[in-house]
């Protein structure tokens, strides 16, 4: 390791030497790559980025199963590098609304498998004596939670770098960016203050600077700096009679926003509950203009008052203890995304060019390890599509958006979040054609990917009356349950299934795929058999090479040499990245992207037949346009495309037109449909309520890289000819008996222990007999991976990867959720429709 | 006994030093303000004589509303009053500074608050006149030593010692006096949160200063900021093995041997 010579070439630059750049250099050493250039602008060990003054604590539970399985690896990772220290932590509850929250945080941790248990005052105060039980009506003990020190990791992680590859790693320190070098589309070198190093591949590891090096090569890193004040408070003659760093568990006091720590003799307060504080990332001082380092600017007094009523509230003794004064203080600036997760993966506009961006320490060692494998084999263990930096691509990248949202999401980042809540921020940024109509019928409006979708229409409210008898006991009357809910979804779902339904924008991504090689391209994309007629569509896994879910979409051969992909809005970003990465330098094979250019609105119900063919040239009968084929069509005065399919098992089609004929395409159709009455329909029946009866899968909720097709129950393909990318994997897969197989559930009953009847909304951990998680041979928990109301199977659904031993229809087990369980049966095991299994209205 | 301490507010000067495109100012929107280190001393000292025995500790400084931020430091250590003195934000030499403290430390004693003690740091942190402190002293008429390093009272009269090479020079004065503090007089206390908490809240005595800006005899051109020498430390070696390298460092480079 030298750092002396700055190198002409090096098979991959990582800009950043904080925790991040470090993990990373570690790790692709380790995976194999030989010649490494780590540089950062400021010296080591402490390049004066957010790394030097973190807190350092690692609370592993999170809702979220990505960020929870990161940072539990990442304690391995600190634990090995004997950079660990085990102290617990313990999430204090001022109020009966976060004492409920807190039972959620066990419900997670017992999904993820992650110990965890509530704690009543009494055990507190023995714990962590020092603490005002007065004031707390208890908490969440997390016992694997502990702290770290990211600055000997990082030098680890150096040192074992360098071993890994016989001296293939150069460290160059006091190294500033100057400009990045793209030609062709490709990353070529980067320009610094000591020289200009070619490059096969960089990496942008530079925290809250990435924006500012990722402008360099025409791209975007949407992040911001913002503050988080901290100060540190001692001596504090308490600690003196304990060794070593931390004898107490870190205490996060919730509901004030707050942390309290030990370390040493001194007690750090950490706050996120001041006003937002975003900093323009040119304001941030150079190294030299800092007293402190650039990213720990003078303490904001006044933000910080309540924040040290709040902390003198919570640990009283320690704080006026007479020796102890505040030591140090600052607004400590960190990276915020538009959505609070990290930014990873390759910037699609430039090969070659990766971020590896907003990370915070507590999952920095694994987030490291999973891009080094996502670089050098094109998968993670631990599927990161909730971080993936192509999730903001053409809508989430401006500097508003992202302060707009940062601003928004800092006051969450303690808060109790909604698994459905809504940003409020930014909106609405991308509309449809049908967005003023259906705002006219009182559309709830939920956004996926900046586009404005449909939850439900409050002009359908009738409806609840009108299926009154078949919603009794559907709806929901806890308030959480019923939060960014409402019944006006279940008679939605029951009119379509019953009349016609229109729905649309689904925020779809659409990919044109043309050129002579199409074909041979496309075939080693997907599972599926792509080489089929024109005019007939193909729904198919996408594989990374483990065998595990990149995506799950549709593809329509529109002629010869072209087709038409159809993806999801959420992974749209990804979707679009994966694909154009995958085309051969030498393919005749052009990607064209209509995501903004076509609009998609659903004609579905029984009487779908009826509306469209009274308004369309062609003939839409079952013979001239059978299921699961596509046509052009032309319906009223617009030239459009459709797809006869559906996500939700009823008769119709996804009409496409182009964005400017949207609105009369909208009319049309809801004017034909007046004698049927039909329906606008919201998204809670596309997504959840219609789904969930059919059992169709969802990417990032059940299909994700960690679960296979066998496992998924989508294995309708068989083994193609043709190579595709995961094939082998896929193949054996099917081959073995799978570890998991998904099921349909549904819940037997709804009471809780206090008689009220409660609805599960996804994520909770699924119990045996004896009310143990369920784990199968590979590890995972089995949790709800969906959960959604069924009106016509008159039941609440869940979904659920289960093992072979529990992956029988009939057999009853248990969920857990807000600290009670439930009796659930499995309906289902595999991909059968609970709902018209045989898809007979779909064929109809 | 009342005892006053006197501060400036200064930008904290602990990085390099970006000047305001006229150069007539810091600019320190990154660095931030303090006191000088001297001046700290001086409110510890005013603090500590005062729990010695008994009174009251005062805090005062002349600068604009911003500065209230280092009376409000002073008051978290446990100062009991402080004054501003509020001026527009322009410059005041040390002439024109001492004659308004002088005049603020008459109106407080017609306001009933005789100080014993008016300790000052023996030089500000910016412009380091070693002025302001000697003036307020002629100015009232009383006593004064400069450039402190340990104080006593006794009965009314201060004993005041400065360092001076190979000893110490000890001085009694009667009181009311002036003392200039220098930095290791004492260690000035880190504020509690809870004095923070309520220094933030408690109210401050704003009056107007007596006299203008400048009135000094000298008049600012510009403020020129050092060159910094921003070269990388280099490690020659490890051990033994490095004596050569220091050695044709020692010849070639540094010339000394």
């Amino acid at each position: 390791m030298s750092d002396d010579e700055f190198p002409e070439r090096a098979e991959t630059v990582i800009i950043g030497a904080g925790i991040v750049g470090n993990s990373l250099a570690y790790h692709l050493a380790k995976q194999g790559r030989e010649d490494i250039l780590l540089m950062d602008k400021g010296p080591l060990p402490d390049p004066g980025g957010s790394t030097g003054h973190a807190s350092n604590f690692l609370m592993p539970v999170d809702h979220s199963k990505e960020m929870t399985h990161l940072t539990q690896r990442s304690i391995e990772q600190y634990d090995d590098m004997d950079t660990f220290t085990n102290s617990g932590g313990i999430e204090v509850a001022r109020t009966d609304e976060r004492m409920a929250e807190l039972e959620r945080r066990v419900q997670s941790a017992k999904a993820w498998g992650e110990p965890g248990e509530l704690l009543s005052v009494e055990e507190i105060e023995e714990m962590v004596p020092y603490v005002n039980t007065d004031i707390i009506k208890g908490g969440f003990y997390s016992p694997g939670a502990g702290t770290c020190d990211p600055l000997r990791a990082g030098e680890v992680m150096r040192a074992r770098a360098d071993d890994a590859i016989d001296g293939g790693l150069t460290v160059s320190p006091n190294t500033e960016v100057l400009d990045m070098h793209v030609e062709n589309g490709e990353i070529r070198a980067v320009e610094t203050d000591r020289g200009t190093v070619e490059a096969g591949e960089v990496v942008i590891a530079a925290g809250l600077w990435s924006p500012k090096i990722a402008e360099m090569a025409g791209v975007e890193i949407p992040l911001t700096p913002a503050v988080h004040q901290m100060v540190s408070v001692g001596p504090i003659s308490f600690f003196e009679d304990y060794e070593g760093e931390i004898s107490f568990p870190v205490v996060r006091d919730m509901d004030t926003q707050m942390y309290e720590r030990q370390h040493g003799n001194d007690l750090e307060v950490g706050s996120y509950q001041h006003r937002p504080i975003l900093w323009d990332v040119d304001d941030v001082p150079s190294i030299e203009e800092s007293p402190l380092s650039p990213t720990q600017p003078p303490l904001t007094d006044d933000a910080f008052e309540q924040s040290m009523e709040d902390a003198l509230e919570i640990v009283p003794e320690l704080l006026d203890d007479p020796q102890a004064g505040v030591r140090h203080e600052i607004d400590g600036l960190l990276s915020v995304t538009p959505d609070g997760m990290p930014l990873l993966g390759p910037l699609q506009d430039v090969d070659g060019l990766w971020s590896c961006a907003a990370v915070w320490i507590k999952e920095a060692p694994a987030i490291g390890e999973a891009v080094a494998q996502w670089m050098t084999r094109g998968w993670s263990e631990i599927d990161l599509h909730g971080s993936d930096v192509n999730r903001f691509y053409q809508y989430g990248t401006s500097e508003e958006f992202v302060k707009n949202r940062a601003h928004e999401g800092f006051q969450k980042i303690y808060g109790i979040v909604h698994p459905s809540e809504q940003w409020q921020s930014s909106r609405p940024l991308r509309t449809s054609p049908f967005y003023n109509r259906q705002d006219d019928l009182g559309a709830r409006f939920f956004e996926a990917a900046g586009w404005e979708r449909p939850q439900w229409f409050e002009s359908n409210e009738d409806l609840v009356r009108k299926y009154n008898a078949e919603l009794d006991g559907l709806l929901r009357g806890n308030e959480w349950d019923s939060r960014w809910w409402s019944p006006i979804i279940l008679g939605e779902h029951l009119h379509m299934r019953e009349h016609v339904g229109m729905i649309g924008d689904m925020g779809f991504g659409k990919f044109d795929f043309v050129g002579s090689d199409v074909v041979d391209y496309l075939e080693t994309m997907a599972v599926g058999r792509v080489d089929v007629d024109v005019g007939k569509t193909v729904y198919t896994p996408i594989l990374a090479e483990n065998g595990g879910f990149v995506s799950d979409l549709t593809m329509a051969r529109l002629g010869p040499d072209h087709y038409r992909v159809i993806t999801g809005g959420a992974a749209a970003g990804a979707d679009r990245a994966w694909f154009g990465s995958h085309i051969p330098d030498d393919a005749d094979v052009t990607m064209i992207d209509r995501t903004e250019s076509l609009c998609t609105l659903g004609v579905w119900g029984p009487d779908a037949r009826e509306v469209v063919q009274s308004v369309t040239e062609e003939d839409m009968s079952h013979e001239a346009f059978p299921p699961y084929s596509a046509q052009e069509i032309t319906v009223g005065e617009v030239d459009a495309w459709a797809m006869r399919l559906s996500y939700v098992g009823e008769l119709g089609w996804e009409i496409y037109a182009p964005m400017g004929q949207g609105q009369r395409l909208w009319d049309t159709i809801a004017e034909a449909g007046e004698a049927y009455d039909i329906r606008p329909v919201g998204m809670g029946v596309y997504g959840t309520t219609g789904r969930m009866e059919k059992g169709y899968r969802l990417h990032g909720h059940e299909l994700e890289l960690e679960y296979t097709p066998a496992e998924a129950g989508l294995t309708f393909h068989g083994v193609k000819d043709a190579d595709f990318i995961g094939k082998e994997a896929y193949a054996e897969a099917i081959e073995e008996e799978n570890a998991a197989t998904l099921c349909t559930l549904s819940v037997d009953d709804h009471a809780s222990e206090s008689g009220e009847r409660r609805f599960m909304l996804g994520n909770e951990p699924i119990l045996d007999e004896s009310g143990e998680v369920i784990v199968d041979d590979h590890g995972r928990e089995s949790y709800v991976t969906s959960a959604g109301t069924g009106p016509s199977v008159g039941k609440h659904l869940l979904m659920a990867y289960l093992p072979p031993e529990y992956a029988q229809e009939g057999q009853h087990l248990q969920v857990e959720y807000m600290g009670d369980q439930y009796p659930v049966t499995v309906e289902v095991a595999g991909s059968r429709p609970l709902f018209d299994p045989e898809n007979e209205r779909i064929r109809s | 006994m009342n005892v006053l301490a006197c501060v400036k507010r200064v930008p904290n000067t602990g990085a390099k030093i970006v000047l305001t495109d006229d150069n007539q100012r810091i600019d320190a929107s990154n660095l931030g303000f303090t006191m000088s280190p001297h001046e700290e001393c001086a409110i510890e000292e005013a603090i500590q004589q005062v729990e010695a025995h008994g009174g009251s500790a005062h805090v005062l400084t002349l600068g604009p509303e911003d500065a209230t931020e280092q009376l409000r430091t002073g008051l978290a250590m446990q100062a009991d009053e402080a004054t501003l003195l509020e001026t527009d934000g322009a410059e005041w030499g040390p002439r024109a500074t001492a004659d308004a403290i002088a005049n603020a430390v008459r109106d407080l004693a017609d306001d009933g608050t005789e100080f014993d003690l008016l300790l000052f740091g023996t030089e500000s942190a910016d412009a380091a006149n070693y002025q302001v402190g000697v003036r307020v002293a002629r100015k009232l008429g009383r006593p004064c030593v400069t450039g402190i390093k340990s104080l006593d009272v006794e009965d009314g009269t201060a004993i005041a010692g400065r360092e001076v090479s190979g000893g110490e020079e000890i001085y009694e004065v009667d009181l009311p006096a002036v003392v200039t503090v220098k930095e290791g007089i004492n260690e000035p206390r880190y504020a509690s949160m809870r004095a923070k908490m309520q220094a933030r809240k408690q109210e401050l005595d704003h009056l107007e200063p007596a006299g203008a800006a400048g009135g000094g005899t000298f008049e600012k051109v510009r403020l020129e900021a050092p060159e910094t020498d921003d070269s990388a430390a280099e490690v020659l070696g490890d051990g033994p093995d490095a004596v050569p390298e220091i050695v044709e460092v020692l010849e070639s480079e540094v010339e000394v041997l």
